[in-house]
């Protein structure tokens, strides 16, 4: 058995260099759908990645009514915290408040308020969520909590981070499907040009009494390496192209540091690479698998 | 060895039978000429006993095999029983001698020290040991066939089944591979060849069959070519 398995492993990897031509066009046909698959997928990735760090600087902020206590709010503020939407509650208090619009609005005129506190009773929570398309459900959450006076959130906000986040996924998995639809024609093809080719030896094969398994796996591991080898040259590709765009982002576009979160190298590869290579290895199988269930009936 | 019964084959449904209503028995060890024109039959008569095509009717036992009840999945192994050779020869022009004749070893899993011993056997029974490096495009029609016979002979099948074996070689080269057959059907190995060769059927003085139309028409023993 496993002089055999040399046997179909050997044979496989000989038929890519029998069918050099075709086999270079299948490499570098999958190389192209992988390498465009990688770029994608690391887009997509930091897009996400981009948008998940603005939606949690959306809040949802919660007023009170005159007479609830700062311990009640508390109260309230740790109701809300256990919910699993929910990633943060922080309380603001009346003086918080008035100290920060200070700061970011009156500047040196707030002096003229020295001892007063215009903002007194606007103790609020701020909310922060870990899902903003779950802030709708959240709402009514908080509207119905005894104390709530107004609760200010952005629906438009969440909205379109919302359907944009949905949007890119569509897309994404629309032109990655259609890569992948292309990328086992062509390996079904090549195989099926292999199999033309071999059209003698797979007769003499069948003549002289070999196995349905002998006859077919050398095409089936052929697939198999093709797709793994045309993943791993682009891999390497968008690995260095990933690095020299963080590097270059980093120098060349400092303004752009807050809005456009880039995922380490190790984050977007330690996903890339095994689901590349298993792809790479999928469409061969599947290619090569048609192919010889069509045209090697043994 | 070898029984046909009743044996009838037609391609289409309303056509004329490629072989009809064909019954024959061969014993182990014999050499048999199968002769007739082109169309009589004959190649199907080798593609029924190959297991190419099945009977359209009729029953076809080999070594005790019968045909008809024989799955898919044991077809490899009832070919192992039977050798080839062609007119075309049908060798791998991209591998040298020793590589197409262990070709037919290494399809049906025979460990490679075994290879090792038989391949240069063979090669040598057909008289062509020194060549085992060249390719076979480097070869001349008659030790072309020889390979054949060679990469056909060595999983030592009890059945060697030869379809024009001398349809493409000068007549010293066919007499060669006809003594060559004559010498392995000596050794034990039962051998059918389907033939136009006259002079080689007349000569041999062996068993003749002739099919004309898909009919069995003459079975001799020591038989001639029978013109039309």
């Amino acid at each position: 058995m496993i002089s055999t398995l040399g046997y179909v492993f050997k044979q496989g990897f000989k038929n890519i260099f029998r069918n050099k031509i075709f086999s270079l066009a299948t490499v570098a046909t999958i190389s192209a759908c992988i390498f465009l698959f990688g770029l994608f997928y690391s887009m997509v990735e930091n897009v996400r990645y981009s948008i998940q760090k603005a939606e949690t600087n959306v809040a949802v902020t919660v007023f009170f009514n005159e007479g609830v206590t700062e311990a009640q709010i508390m109260q309230i503020g740790d109701a809300i915290r256990a919910r699993s939407e929910v990633s943060s509650v922080e309380f603001v208090s009346a003086s918080d408040a008035w100290e920060s619009f200070k700061v970011d609005y009156l500047g040196e005129y707030a002096d003229g308020y020295e001892g007063d506190n215009p903002l007194e009773g606007s103790e609020n929570l701020e909310i922060y969520l870990k899902d903003v398309s779950k802030q709708s459900e959240l709402v009514t959450y908080l509207e119905s909590v005894e104390g709530v006076r107004e609760i200010n959130h952005s629906d438009v906000t969440a909205n379109i981070l919302t359907q944009f986040n949905r949007l890119l996924s569509y897309v994404s998995l629309g032109i990655v499907g259609i890569l992948l639809a292309v990328s086992v024609f062509l390996i079904s093809n090549t195989v099926a040009m292999g199999i033309a080719v071999r059209h003698e030896e797979i007769g003499i094969m069948k003549l002289i009494g070999a196995t349905d398994f002998v006859v077919r796996s050398p095409f089936l591991i052929e697939g198999i390496l093709l797709g793994l080898i045309g993943a791993a040259i682009p891999l390497v590709a968008v690995y260095y192209i990933y690095i020299n765009i963080i590097e270059y982002a980093a120098q060349h576009f400092v303004i752009l540091n807050d809005l456009l979160q880039f995922k380490s190298t190790r984050e977007i590869f330690s996903v890339l690479i095994p689901v590349a290579l298993i792809l790479g290895v999928g469409l061969g199988f599947v290619g090569s698998f048609i192919t010889i269930r069509k045209r090697l009936r043994v | 060895m070898i029984t046909l019964e009743n044996v009838s084959k037609s391609y289409t449904n309303d056509g004329t039978p490629a072989l009809n209503n064909v019954s024959l028995h061969i014993n182990k060890g014999e050499f048999v000429f199968i002769v007739g024109d082109s169309g009589s039959g004959k190649s199907t008569m080798i593609k029924l006993l190959l297991r190419e095509l099945v009977p359209s009717s009729g029953r076809i036992i080999v070594n005790g095999v019968d045909l008809s009840k024989l799955r898919r999945g044991k077809i490899p192994k009832y070919r192992r029983n039977i050798g080839c050779v062609f007119q075309d020869f049908r060798l791998l022009k991209d591998r040298n001698v020793y590589e197409n004749v262990a070709f037919a070893q290494r399809v049906i899993q025979t460990p490679t020290k075994k290879i090792k011993k038989n391949v240069p056997q063979m090669l040598s029974l057909v008289g062509l040991p020194e060549k085992y490096k060249s390719k076979t495009k480097e070869l001349s029609g008659g030790e072309q066939q020889r390979v054949a016979l060679a990469r056909a002979l060595v999983n030592n099948p009890p059945i060697l089944l030869a379809d024009e074996p001398t349809g493409n070689l000068d007549p010293r080269n066919s007499w060669e591979i006809m003594k060559l057959l004559e010498e392995i059907n000596r050794r034990g190995t039962t051998v059918l060849v389907v033939t136009h060769n006259r002079e080689i059927v007349n000569a041999m003085r062996k068993r003749v069959i002739t099919v004309k139309k898909g009919v069995i028409v003459s079975d001799e023993e020591k038989g001639e070519y029978i013109d039309d």
